[in-house]
């Protein structure tokens, strides 16, 4: 009883908090950058505004720092419901609005996102219905500084039970804060990682948009009726590729190798639509050279 | 005494060493014996998949209701795929055998889209029919022709590996009987005159124009060079390099590469030989700590393509990957939005540098167009919009369609659970050209230090 009209305390104090901007609760150094921060983003302030978001119950996805669809959604409604122009960006006006109506916890998000543990950061009003037997095992913050500990470790035992169904997910610890990255549609993470290994192993002497060629070389091929249709079909082709062939494309790949394939998998193409290249110092045969040749970039030349 | 011991060891050596080498051995010809039976697999497989091919284009020949047609066309389908995939995995590499592969892919895409058809409403046409019965009488030779091969490999026990040998060594990949066998399989088809697929079955590649619609008269060298300095500027001081395409190129360009003095930064660019239009430019250099943000990033890039006179372009995707921005940009005309003249460019979120830009597909295939008033009005589109889907988002959009033609449709943003759909409506005849599902972030799977 006496626990029950705490927590009812605590909910109006949260909500008074809320609707009565407190200049000594709105903490600068937690409110979001001056930026507008616009679909695709990335970073600190998309992990404020999916967290605000969902304190507000707009936004049910995780909170991973990437500006994608569920959050677009979440933001328009928001605007939508608070009067404001629907414009799917949070501008300065949208921006003062929203931490005006929510609270965010920072040290909880950032603490959670760190350990790479499951967590949701649902206001105050949440918490009752959660407290009324909800099945959903995840424990939501209830905004009193309180009920903090618990409601952590609640979020830790979720995530062990939940962790069962799913492929263990780790999250990145630091430098940047964020727990999931853009990908271009048609590719996953590992696509990428698997082709950098391959531009990696085949021109990491060359020039950027060498880089870039071996990486559209490939992109190609996916494209061509002659080749296999999947990446990892196209790149262990037998002779298709020496890198493949001697092993070097299970060297580690850099950063650029990686860049380098995001740009040709986002429509870069140096080679004017190459499907083959080879070096003219080391190459073999004599088939190669009898096929149209398009540009010599580096040490390669890219041909039909 | 000591010659004894020294025998004694050196014996032991020779013994130990002969072991070592004996077990090496072994375990290289394990090794082989694996590699040339994954070989072995995927030729004998295929050779199956082109005897099955040839037994279902027969079976489907001779059918007449049109409800078994589909199921056996969607089966033809399925074996041209599969027999694609053993084609892959087999060290053909080098070999030309691309007329085999594009025989299967254009029997595969025929068969697919018969197969989707609603052939009650839409039986198969004459021509169809008798490409049907050309594709019968094609397969019928591939498939005999790699029944040859078959039968020497097994008869001769010729190995793969000895394939991989001839092609990997210099000199002649000539005299080996499975490459030779291959080689007349792709005579044969080489020599079937094209087949008629029929009508809208032009190939499997999407048309290309060479830049059909670009005006301008031929620009030289020199005016390569002053075009790419109005494009990029690697610093005060630069040199440059100007290549022309080779001869095998589609099209003609200029290639300029462009050294400059700020921030050890190169870029390179190519340039159509007519009109002096930019296909791509890469520059290359250290992309430093984010200072500016996206939309920055996106106000960058509009005010670039504006003072480069790229004009009637929307902002349709942006993108965050680390330190920079990518931004796909479409073509509009009024309302409507026109998905094939698309440009994708990077904008360094460092200090807001445009350091990459591609606008090949756009400069392909813009040009005016008449944009038909849709026969089917949006409210009656939406019906056909799957009623789960809560469309948030609508307009009219051209885009290409499978058979890679341009068509007007509908254009349908919606969410249905926690994904976001993209569904285009064709506003002529109504039907569903695309459903896109568009890609949520994909979670970062790395381990917790």
């Amino acid at each position: 009883m006496k626990i029950k009209s705490l927590v009812k305390m605590v909910t109006v104090l949260v909500l008074l908090i809320a609707i009565v901007p407190c200049s000594h609760f709105e903490q600068r150094a937690e409110a979001f950058s001056n930026q507008v921060v616009q679909q695709g983003a990335v970073g600190d302030d998309v992990i404020e505004l999916q967290s605000r978001l969902q304190y507000l119950g707009f936004y049910n996805g995780k909170i991973d720092g990437v500006f994608g669809w569920g959050t677009y959604w979440a933001l328009r409604n928001f605007q939508y419901e608070f009067g404001m122009k629907v414009d799917g960006l949070a501008g300065q006006q949208t921006k003062a609005k929203l931490v005006k109506a929510s609270k965010y916890h920072k040290e909880h998000v950032k603490k959670n996102i760190n350990e790479g543990k499951k967590f949701t950061h649902y206001g105050g009003t949440d918490i009752n219905k959660q407290g009324g037997g909800t099945a959903a095992p995840k424990n939501n913050q209830s905004g009193a500084q309180g009920n903090k500990p618990s409601g952590t470790q609640g979020n830790n035992q979720g995530a062990n039970q939940q962790g069962a169904n799913q492929p263990a997910p780790k999250q990145q610890a630091a430098p940047s804060k964020v727990t999931a990255a853009n990908t271009p549609n048609g590719f996953s993470q590992n696509d990428i990682q698997l082709m950098a290994n391959a531009v990696y192993g085949e021109a990491r002497g060359e020039p950027y948009e060498g880089q870039v060629a071996v990486a559209a070389v490939i992109i190609n091929r996916l494209e061509s009726a002659t080749f296999p249709n999947t990446v990892s079909g196209v790149i262990f082709e037998p002779l298709a590729f020496t890198a493949v062939a001697d092993g070097q494309i299970w060297l580690t790949p850099n950063e650029t190798a990686r860049k380098a394939v995001l740009d040709a998998i986002n429509g870069m193409d140096p080679t004017g639509e190459a499907t083959y290249y080879f070096n003219p110092d080391t190459a073999t045969s004599s088939w190669i050279w009898g096929r149209p040749q398009i540009k010599k970039i580096g040490k390669h030349i890219f041909c039909k | 005494m000591l010659r004894g011991i020294l025998i004694t060891i050196l014996t032991i050596g020779v013994a130990g060493a002969a072991f070592w080498g004996y077990q090496e051995h072994q375990e290289k010809n394990a090794i082989l014996q694996n590699a040339e039976n994954n070989y072995q697999r995927a030729f004998h497989d295929l050779s199956f998949q082109m005897d099955l091919l040839n037994d279902k284009i027969g079976t489907s020949l001779a059918m007449n209701s049109r409800s078994s047609l589909s199921p056996a066309l969607a089966e033809v389908w399925k074996i041209t795929s599969q027999a694609h995939n053993d084609v892959g995995q087999l060290p053909l590499t080098l070999v030309p055998f691309n007329k085999t592969e594009e025989f299967l892919a254009n029997v595969g895409n025929f068969a697919y889209k018969t197969a989707i058809r609603d052939l009650d409403d839409e039986p198969l046409t004459d021509e169809e029919y008798a490409t049907l019965e050309t594709l019968y009488k094609e397969s019928a030779d591939i498939q005999n022709d790699l029944r040859e091969v078959q039968h020497m490999v097994l008869d001769n026990h010729l190995t793969w590996m000895d394939v991989e040998l001839a092609l990997a060594t210099e000199g002649a990949p000539a005299d080996n009987t499975i490459i030779d066998g291959f080689k007349t399989v792709e005579k044969t088809v080489e020599s079937y005159s094209e087949t008629e697929f029929g009508v809208g079955m032009v190939g499997i590649k999407k048309e290309d124009d060479n830049f059909k619609y670009l005006k301008g008269k031929k620009i030289n060298k020199e005016e390569a060079v002053e075009t790419a300095k109005k494009w990029v500027t690697p610093g005060e001081n630069f040199k440059t390099k100007v290549t022309e395409n080779g001869k095998g190129a589609d099209y003609g360009f200029f290639s300029v590469y462009m050294e400059g003095d700020r921030n050890k930064s190169h870029a390179t660019m190519d340039i159509t030989k007519k009109g002096g239009f930019p296909i791509w430019f890469l520059v290359s250099r250290e992309v430093e700590e984010q200072k500016i943000s996206l939309n920055d990033a996106t106000n960058k890039a509009i005010a670039f393509l504006k003072d480069h006179n790229f004009t009637d372009l929307d902002l349709f995707e942006s993108a965050q990957y680390d330190n920079m921005g990518v931004f796909t940009f479409v073509g509009t005309n009024g309302d409507t939005r026109i998905y094939p003249d698309a440009i994708t460019m990077k904008v360094a979120l460092d200090n807001g540098d445009i350091i990459g830009f591609s606008a090949e597909d756009y400069l392909k295939s813009h040009h005016e167009r008449e944009i038909a008033e849709p026969k089917i009005t949006a409210a009656e589109a939406k019906k056909q919009v799957n009623p789960k889907v809560k469309i948030m988002e609508e307009r009219q959009a051209v885009i290409l369609n499978d058979l890679t033609k341009e068509v007007l449709c509908h254009e349908f943003t919606g969410v249905l659970g926690d994904d976001t759909y993209r569904i285009y409506i064709n506003a002529e005849s109504g039907i569903e050209e695309k459903v896109e599902k568009l890609d949520n972030a994909e979670q970062i799977y790395e381990d917790v230090v």
